[in-house]
């Protein structure tokens, strides 16, 4: 499996699950199941609740050790956290340290990979510019707004320097302006450094917009149900973008299966 | 503070001025009470002699003492028993029967590995605190956010990072509540031992006052160390205050 894959691509899938099974107790979570992720790219995976989209986000990021089957990093079986994996997970207010400022909980990352203190505040400042906190390097998490924490946490795993970022329905809990402001910054971070990223939405127009590909899982046990590449160009647009023909196909395409896959 | 905050000492006032009268009126020459305006001129005697300061440094290195030994301890054990269940449910028939042991029954024993002096006295000081700040601790690590320690985790923080970054300042709160709780556990072991057995200190000096037949220096102690007592407690919270400071409101916005 592993020699095929090196064959067809001049390049390794950067994550690849490998005939990965997952049971909690008597359930099966996820099933055999296989997908390469190509260096580079953004896939998204949807699917109806319980389907174990979070679940392999978790797998990739090493947080759970699958039952069956492996999952690769670089060509690495993963068996624990790596620091050139970044998780951005939803509940940004509890993710970030309440007693640490802006700055210091970036800082958090830099000191997690033993950057010299004389580095950190250059750094800093540079991570937070990059996700618009200028000037509120000093303030608490819980003097700023939703979308600011969540920069905040997008800022702290960009220090991490990812080779692969994993999103676990980072703007679910956003509103819908903030939400879009949020998902054009990702994506123009994300062009700039190539950082491969697996994105987890239950907001299928999200999924098509940032993709270059979506992934929809199926329920009990966790697998693959439809997997569509979407060939729309970059730099995407809110509003145009999201007017094109095969934006509107994809996302027809993406309703119906999910209404399949919950009916 | 209000403009009341004069109401709460009319009782106390009162209670003084009744005392005082019935103590002139009756004339008493008793060995256990003694009129407040005496207790009072027996009180800045002492202070003024350096008797009653020497032994408030005495009571107040082994409870200090005491509580920072047993404090660390307690802290550590609970870091340890709150963080790794498997040796938590190892230790917990030990730790339940040695915890309910009263202090003062270790009294003899510390007595016999350590003789008269300051060392027993930490030693029984250190024994009664570590218990609740480690019980303290120990539930404290179970209300840290787990999405922090994954986050930990996902960072490969090392265990000592995990601890000073992370475990430490998420359960400071409470673990600063424990600490105030010890203190005042601190200060009536010192001076119950000090009383029942130990030639030191502020229970040392109630006990001679009392078989000196001086009731009012023997009262003169009882109001010193309590005096003493309130003292530390409100250091202490203004400590808490300081030192906690963004995180204690925090604490009180969840």
């Amino acid at each position: 499996m592993m020699q095929t894959q090196l064959q067809q691509g001049g390049s390794a899938p950067v994550i690849s699950f490998d005939r990965v099974t997952l049971a909690f107790g008597d359930r099966t979570v996820i099933n055999e199941l296989s997908l390469d992720v190509a260096g580079g790219q953004i896939v998204c995976i949807i699917g109806p609740s319980g389907c174990g989209k979070t679940t392999a986000l978790r797998m990739a990021g090493g947080l759970i050790r699958p039952n069956g089957g492996s999952v690769r990093l670089l060509g690495e079986t993963l068996t624990a956290p790596r620091r050139d994996v970044a998780i951005v997970f939803q509940d940004y207010g509890k993710a970030l340290l309440p007693w640490r400022t802006a700055a210091a909980n970036v800082s958090l990352a830099l000191e997690a990979a033993g950057v010299p203190r004389s580095e950190r505040p250059a750094r800093i400042r540079l991570l937070l510019a990059k996700v618009g906190l200028t000037g509120h390097e000093d303030k608490y998490p819980t003097e700023m707004s939703g979308g600011m924490q969540q920069r905040i946490q997008i800022a702290r795993c960009l220090a991490q320097e990812p080779a692969v970022l994993l999103m676990d329905e980072p703007f679910g809990a956003l509103d819908a302006m903030t939400r879009q402001g949020l998902q054009d910054e990702m994506l123009s971070i994300v062009a700039e450094t190539g950082t491969t990223v697996f994105f987890v939405t239950h907001d299928l127009e999200e999924a098509v917009y940032l993709g270059d590909r979506v992934i929809g899982l199926l329920a009990n046990p966790g697998r693959i149900g439809i997997d569509l590449s979407v060939d729309l160009p970059r730099p995407r647009n809110q509003l145009e973008t999201r007017e094109m023909p095969e934006f509107l196909r994809l996302r027809r395409q993406l309703f119906d299966f999910i209404e399949k896959a919950e009916g | 503070m209000n403009s009341s905050w004069w109401k709460g000492l009319v009782v106390p006032a009162a209670l003084i001025a009744t005392a005082e009268v019935a103590m002139r009126i009756n004339g008493s020459t008793s060995m256990s009470l003694a009129a407040p305006s005496d207790i009072a001129a027996a009180l800045a005697a002492a202070l003024l002699d350096g008797s009653m300061l020497a032994a408030t440094r005495d009571t107040l290195i082994s409870a200090g003492a005491g509580l920072a030994i047993g404090g660390l301890l307690g802290l550590a054990l609970g870091i340890l028993f709150g963080l790794v269940r498997p040796v938590d449910h190892l230790m917990e028939v030990t730790v339940e029967v040695i915890r309910p042991v009263p202090s003062v029954a270790v009294l003899p024993i510390a007595l016999l590995v350590f003789g008269f002096g300051y060392t027993m006295e930490i030693a029984i000081v250190a024994f009664s605190c570590l218990w609740p700040v480690m019980i303290y601790t120990r539930s404290a690590m179970a209300g840290i956010e787990p999405r922090l320690m994954e986050v930990a985790r996902a960072l490969r923080l090392s265990p000592w990072a995990r601890i000073s970054k992370i475990v430490f300042p998420a359960a400071l709160p409470r673990i600063l509540v424990a600490f105030r709780l010890a203190a005042a556990i601190a200060l009536v072991v010192a001076v119950t031992v000090e009383i029942a057995i130990n030639p030191l200190g502020l229970g040392y000096g109630i006990l001679v006052a009392q078989q000196g037949l001086q009731p009012a220096l023997m009262l003169a102690y009882l109001v010193w160390i309590g005096i003493v007592g309130w003292s530390l407690n409100t250091l202490l919270s203004l400590a808490q205050q300081r030192l906690l400071g963004r995180a204690a409101r925090v604490e009180v916005a969840r």
